[in-house]
């Protein structure tokens, strides 16, 4: 079904394809898809940077690459001060027609990162800043970062990490930055929209997409589209944005279906216990309540 | 045109000649003044380009990559921990072969933690990648900052301009600032290659597999060796249009001289007091002012001391477990010659501390006496 719609929202938009066929990431990559997305509705007017990380992966080695946007290699912690740079540069030239695109993991942006990141967003450097969140250090093989959820199995969390996901997105509105929003494949049209109102901002905004890992989730390759719409009919991760820091209005009313659903089809959970998957849905549930009370008062 | 102005200021004077269209900048002591100055000229409209306020220095470098690899002139300046934070991003740079300049000011890097000068913060970013130019003062700063983006266009590697800290950072004089036409003239714009071009979209700093990464080094290191004719000839340029020129290297009183004194950045001036003193007493005195340090002059040094019998290296440095940088790399570059002058080393003002005219006459003394092969550097403190 999610696999469906994001074929039809592909083809509704009338975009280009600015990533080819023949990429390098494994089977069923989240982070593929998701900057598939992303670059088509941006278009051909896009730099992008990309951080080392699955998502410099994808494009393949030397000569070759699989994008048809020019891509800047950044080092790993500064995209955002690298993108900030090619925003400023371009603005210098009166080339304002171009939209430069930050690609950067959940490790290049909660962890290793977030210095550089929120500089730019202190600034308000004009680009946009793609989260592809897929909730460990998967390029080097599956190591724990602060995104990665409570008892989430890791090569590095061998009986599950202890400790709560950051919340990036409340670290990322106490920036005020103009626009801010999470966004899912599992959600494709939803996410278009987003990138589309984002590309239409001036300033630092700011897209945390969850990029389902078969691979480190340890989940058939087909599972990918599912487990990112289940992501969010469960309220592990909600679909909302946030104007100027302080505006937030939820973009999908998601369905509520237990947690339990989304855990249970994903092996990095495997050795969770009954208590476990109910301690997360408590907390699911009180992020959420958390959320809706937010939005109160919010045209 | 005159002017009252400090090393830093010389430095954000030059910045502004040459059109800089992007700075990208944080502070530390002793560089602030070089980043205050041209936030002033910016608020001003006298800057020809946008300044950007970084969170850290290995963000300024990065930004600074980005921003040229996009077709920017650019300038950042640094000195001590911030440099010793860059360090990842100053190989970045030169790999990318991005045209950037950048000031360093001479500082001690902690611990311990102190302010004066010392040249082991940009000496042990030698193998980064970048050339490196050691200025004796705030006139060879300004006119060497011109002189460097023509050069880093030319040659597509990055620059150092080092300055010591305080000394010359903060040392005021009266200096010669060069009319905007002649450095237009001698400064094109434009040069620099737009590589993110979305009509011709690359991938770039992309992986490479080993033979690829090999032929990457091979022609960065061939260029560097090409640079030597480019700074030569820029400096010709320069000489031949504002009126002042600097070489790799300046020999004084090599000539005829039995003991030659080795010296970099302001210790240089220092010495030139001695050298007058000495020769005023017989002595047969030389004096080397090593300016280039990457690439590293070798021919020029070779030429200069060939014939002399007895070197005293003063460094204001000290790579632990070896001895002086300058000193070390000297021997390296005379171990061709045949007949090999005998060569000590002088670990002196370190932080900042008094390096006197006498304490120089001092050294080149006890060199012509010492017959002994000093296997370690020799440490000089004022009593």
């Amino acid at each position: 079904m999610g696999s469906e719609r994001l074929i039809r929202a592909g083809h509704e938009m009338g975009q280009k394809e600015q990533l080819r066929q023949g990429h390098y990431a494994c089977p069923g990559c989240g982070v593929a898809l998701t900057m598939r997305l992303v670059l088509r509705a941006l278009g051909k007017n896009t730099i992008a940077v990309i951080p080392p990380s699955c998502a410099a992966s994808v494009a393949g080695a030397f000569p070759n690459t699989s994008f048809e946007v020019p891509i800047f290699h950044s080092a790993f912690e500064i995209a955002a001060a690298s993108a900030a740079g090619i925003a400023n540069a371009l603005e210098i030239q009166g080339l304002n027609d171009i939209s430069v695109v930050a690609f950067a993991g959940d490790g290049g942006t909660f962890d290793i990162g977030i210095q550089s990141l929120s500089g730019a967003a202190d600034r308000n450097d004009n680009f946009i800043y793609v989260c592809l969140d897929n909730e460990a250090y998967m390029n080097t093989g599956i190591q724990a970062s602060s995104a990665t959820p409570e008892n989430v199995w890791t090569v590095t969390t061998p009986d599950g990490r202890m400790g709560r996901k950051k919340h990036f997105m409340e670290i990322i509105a106490a920036h005020r930055i103009p626009y801010a929003a999470t966004a899912s494949i599992g959600h494709p049209q939803d996410l278009i929209e987003k990138v589309t109102r984002a590309q239409q901002a001036y300033g630092t905004r700011f897209i945390h997409t969850l990029t389902p890992c078969p691979t480190g989730w340890r989940m058939a390759e087909g599972l990918t589209a599912k487990s990112a719409m289940l992501a969010v009919e469960t309220n592990v991760f909600p679909l909302y944005e946030i104007i100027n820091g302080t505006r937030y209005r939820i973009t999908h009313e998601p369905q509520k279906l237990p947690v339990k659903e989304y855990v249970t089809i994903q092996g990095r959970y495997r050795h969770i216990s009954d208590e476990g998957i109910a301690r997360i849905q408590k907390e699911v549930d009180e992020e959420w309540d958390s959320l809706v009370a937010k939005t109160k008062g919010c045209a | 045109m005159r002017d009252l102005l400090s090393g830093n200021y010389a430095i954000a004077e030059a910045v502004r000649l040459s059109r800089v269209q992007l700075v990208a900048a944080y502070p530390i002591t002793p560089q602030t003044p070089i980043y205050e100055r041209i936030s002033e000229m910016e608020s001003q409209g006298k800057l020809a380009g946008k300044m950007m306020r970084m969170e850290s220095e290995h963000s300024a470098m990065g930004a600074c990559i980005a921003a040229s690899s996009a077709g920017v002139r650019v300038f950042t300046a640094t000195s001590s921990q911030g440099l010793a934070l860059m360090h990842e991003m100053l190989h970045y740079a030169s790999g990318s072969r991005v045209p950037i300049v950048m000031a360093c000011v001479n500082r001690v890097v902690a611990v311990p933690q102190a302010f004066g000068s010392d040249q082991t913060d940009t000496l042990s970013q030698r193998d980064t990648g970048w050339m490196q130019f050691y200025c004796e003062n705030g006139q060879e700063a300004l006119d060497t900052v011109i002189q460097a983006y023509k050069i880093a266009e030319k040659t597509l590697l990055p620059v150092m301009i080092v300055i010591d800290g305080f000394f010359t950072s903060h040392f005021i004089e009266p200096l010669d600032i060069p009319d905007e036409a002649s450095v237009d003239a001698f400064l094109p714009q434009g040069i620099i290659p737009k590589r993110l071009d979305i009509n011709k979209p690359a991938f770039i700093g992309t992986v490479v597999n080993a033979e690829h990464y090999s032929q990457f080094r091979h022609r960065t290191f061939d260029d560097m060796e090409k640079a030597r004719a480019t700074i030569k000839e820029v400096n010709d340029e320069y000489e031949a249009r504002i009126g002042r020129g600097y070489g790799p290297v300046e020999p004084v009183n090599t000539e005829d001289a039995e003991i030659v004194l080795v010296t970099s950045g302001s210790i240089t001036s220092t010495a030139r007091v001695a050298l007058r003193s000495l020769r005023s007493k017989g002595y047969k005195v030389g004096l080397l002012k090593i300016k280039a340090f990457r690439p590293f002059p070798v021919q020029e040094v070779q030429q200069a001391l060939k014939e002399v019998s007895k070197i005293a290296v003063v460094d204001r440095n000290i790579c632990i477990g070896r001895e002086g940088i300058f000193c070390q790399e000297l021997k390296a570059a005379l171990y061709p010659l045949e007949r090999r002058p005998r060569v000590t080393g002088y670990i002196a003002g370190l932080c900042g501390s008094d390096v006197s005219p006498e304490m120089l006459e001092d050294i080149v003394i006890k060199t012509l006496r010492n017959d002994k092969e000093e296997g370690l550097p020799i440490w000089v403190r004022k009593d």
